[in-house]
């Protein structure tokens, strides 16, 4: 009974990353109506490219303080923001308005290029590497209830952060107003005088750079890094964007969260074995009984 | 009437081909059987993504499902007194294979009623996460009867051998026929409705719903028998030969052949089968070359290197000159 808190704490923790995977798959579906396959992947990229600008930062400064963390968040999060807007460029940017199945096999095929690119010794290496502590493992609170670590606070207010910070700029700024009106009618913001491609690209740079974050958590969470890491917790983000309602961001937060937790707490029981097909079955649940989502609204197919 | 015998002198070579492939060492005859595999396999997939337009990442999983029924009929049968040579071994594979067919198609069943609710990129995860709970199950799957081991969960499952050449390519030869004759029948047409408009599919009243259940049920028939001739073969299966990335394999044969061409997959799946072989030197660029070929085509050429578009042109054409043949 008493590993219910420490589970509900491992929980948040692991959906506060889902959530932040989830936003750039549910963003990226709100204005291209496709799921991008690669993001999983992009999240892996993000990792690696953490694991990377920390070698290179402690070679300047001292590793573990926090604006060496920011560094090494930014450098991450810029190159994977370059990285999501130039497979917009290459791979998807000629598909639009073409079927939806060209461009999800070309996501597939995006998914597959970065994982066996990652893969190649000259690149990554397939071997698992060692995540360096870039946020401190120490614990905060220890009693037989509850045992909190630096990095799980860090990793909840991180995300919270960027999810309120994604929340503003959608909300209340320019380019975010111009993401919704492309989200609502394409054609419509096109018309409007608003640049649909420069809005794609920001999507696609914004989302990447959140699963650049989500990824280096991830990794300062559970330091193995390898090129197939990101395939997993992809899927599993992309399973919580489809609960919260697809093209809602609070949703995917919610789902991200939901998701959390309850493969947390199915680990710690005797479903342990089965926690992912766990979260596979409420993905075909969902989607059986509420195909909208929890936030999602129902949309009304026109001929 | 005609494709009967095709049927019959496709079948007349497998049964030579196979007096005569004594020659051939290990290795050759292991590529050769993949090949055969992987026509069943992707000829089959290709009735749902390609005929049908509904888009499955979940054959492997059907696949798995077929190979691990059908290993433990066999395995079932084999410690009760059959044996596993000549005919008798010919009828624990009929008997496994029919039965693995079976529960691998009732699998198809499961999966193909959420389709009826789901397109396109929503289908794919669901298919794929079906593909995952399979492999999740039977890696938690191990019991024992009398003594011997079933599923063996992720230790994996020893089979008997009982695969042979002129059984694989049989089968091939048997599911690329059903499935041609099938499609190029006037309750066929019904799937390729369903694929290029399933609104005015269903204003013309053809039931979309049905087919597409159909399209799932037909398709995990014969992976099930598929993966049954497969661990039949390699003698040992575990989960992890059926993973989502098997699927992805199989669905890139389809898509290279060209969705909806039965000769085009097959020529694909004999050369994506061949190539990997080929390129063992390179081996780290193997799949490298595979993704950058999946978005390149997609973005030059969607409909498949060996397009579906000019094969269905040719047989309309055929089909214009020779009225008898379009009324049957």
């Amino acid at each position: 009974m008493n590993q219910i808190l420490q589970q509900l704490v491992n929980g948040i923790s692991l959906g506060a990353i889902y959530a932040l995977i989830a936003l750039g798959y549910t963003m990226i579906y709100g204005v291209l109506r496709f799921i991008n396959f690669a993001h999983g992947d992009v999240f892996m990229v993000g990792a690696f490219m953490g694991y990377y600008a920390a070698t290179w930062v402690s070679s300047i400064a001292p590793i573990g303080t926090v604006p060496a963390a920011i560094l090494v968040f930014l450098i991450s999060m810029t190159i994977c923001a370059v990285l999501g807007a130039a497979i917009e460029f290459l791979a998807y940017r000629p598909l639009r308005n073409r079927p939806k199945l060209t461009v999800l096999i070309t996501a597939i095929g995006v998914s597959l290029f970065l994982e066996y690119v990652g893969q190649h010794p000259a690149v990554f290496g397939p071997d698992p590497k060692g995540f360096p502590s870039i946020i401190s493992s120490r614990p905060i609170i220890q009693s037989t209830l509850l045992t909190l670590n630096v990095v799980q606070v860090v990793v909840i207010g991180v995300s919270l952060m960027l999810m309120f910070v994604l929340r503003f700029v959608v909300m209340r700024t320019r380019i975010g107003t111009a993401m919704r009106a492309v989200s609502y009618n394409q054609q419509a913001a096109s018309l409007m005088g608003i640049n649909i491609s420069l809005v794609i690209t920001f999507t696609f740079a914004v989302g990447s750079a959140l699963a650049a974050a989500g990824g280096i958590l991830y990794a300062s969470q559970y330091p193995s890094i390898d090129p197939l890491m990101g395939i997993m917790p992809g899927l599993k983000a992309f399973v919580a964007a489809v609960l919260g309602g697809i093209g809602n961001i609070p949703g995917a937060a919610l789902g991200g969260f939901i998701i959390g937790i309850v493969e947390t707490f199915a680990a710690g029981t005797f479903l342990s074995t089965y926690r992912d097909a766990i979260v596979f079955a409420i993905l075909i649940g969902i989607l059986i009984f509420k195909p909208s989502g929890l936030l999602g609204k129902k949309e009304i197919e026109k001929v | 009437m005609r494709s009967n015998y095709v049927l019959l002198i496709a079948l007349a070579f497998v049964f030579a081909a196979s007096q005569g492939i004594g020659f051939l060492n290990h290795y050759y005859l292991q590529i050769l059987m993949y090949i055969g595999f992987n026509i069943i396999l992707a000829t089959s997939l290709n009735l749902i993504n390609g005929f049908t337009g509904q888009f499955s990442l979940g054959h492997a999983g059907f696949m798995g499902v077929g190979a691990y029924s059908a290993a433990i009929v066999s395995t079932y049968l084999t410690t009760h007194g059959f044996g596993t040579d000549g005919a008798m071994g010919s009828v624990v594979l009929l008997v496994s294979l029919l039965i693995s067919g079976f529960i691998a198609a009732l699998a198809g069943l499961a999966v193909g009623y959420p389709s009826l609710r789901l397109k396109g990129d929503y289908l794919a995860i669901v298919t794929l996460g079906f593909n995952e709970i399979i492999r999740v199950i039977i890696q938690n799957v191990d019991f024992k009867i009398g003594g011997v081991d079933y599923v063996g969960g992720a230790r994996g499952f020893t089979v008997p051998k009982l695969t042979t050449f002129a059984w694989t390519f049989g089968v091939a030869v048997v599911v690329v026929w059903v499935i041609e004759n099938l499609i190029n029948s006037t309750y066929g047409r019904g799937f390729l409705a369903v694929r290029d408009d399933e609104v005015a599919a269903e204003a013309m009243g053809v039931n979309t719903t049905k087919f597409k259940v159909r399209a799932f049920v037909i398709g995990a028939f014969c992976a099930g028998i598929g993966g049954g001739l497969f661990g039949h073969f390699i003698q040992y299966i575990n989960p992890d030969s059926f993973t989502f990335l098997k699927s992805i394999e199989i669905v890139v044969m389809v898509i290279l052949g060209g969705m909806g061409s039965t000769p085009g997959v097959i020529i694909a799946a004999i050369v994506l089968t061949i190539l990997p072989e080929a390129l063992r030197e390179i081996d780290q660029y193997r799949m490298i070359v595979y993704s950058l070929l999946l978005i390149i085509l997609m973005i030059a050429r969607p409909q498949g290197l060996f397009g579906t578009e000019s094969i269905k042109r040719r047989t309309k054409k055929r089909r214009a000159s020779n009225p008898a043949t379009a009324i049957t």
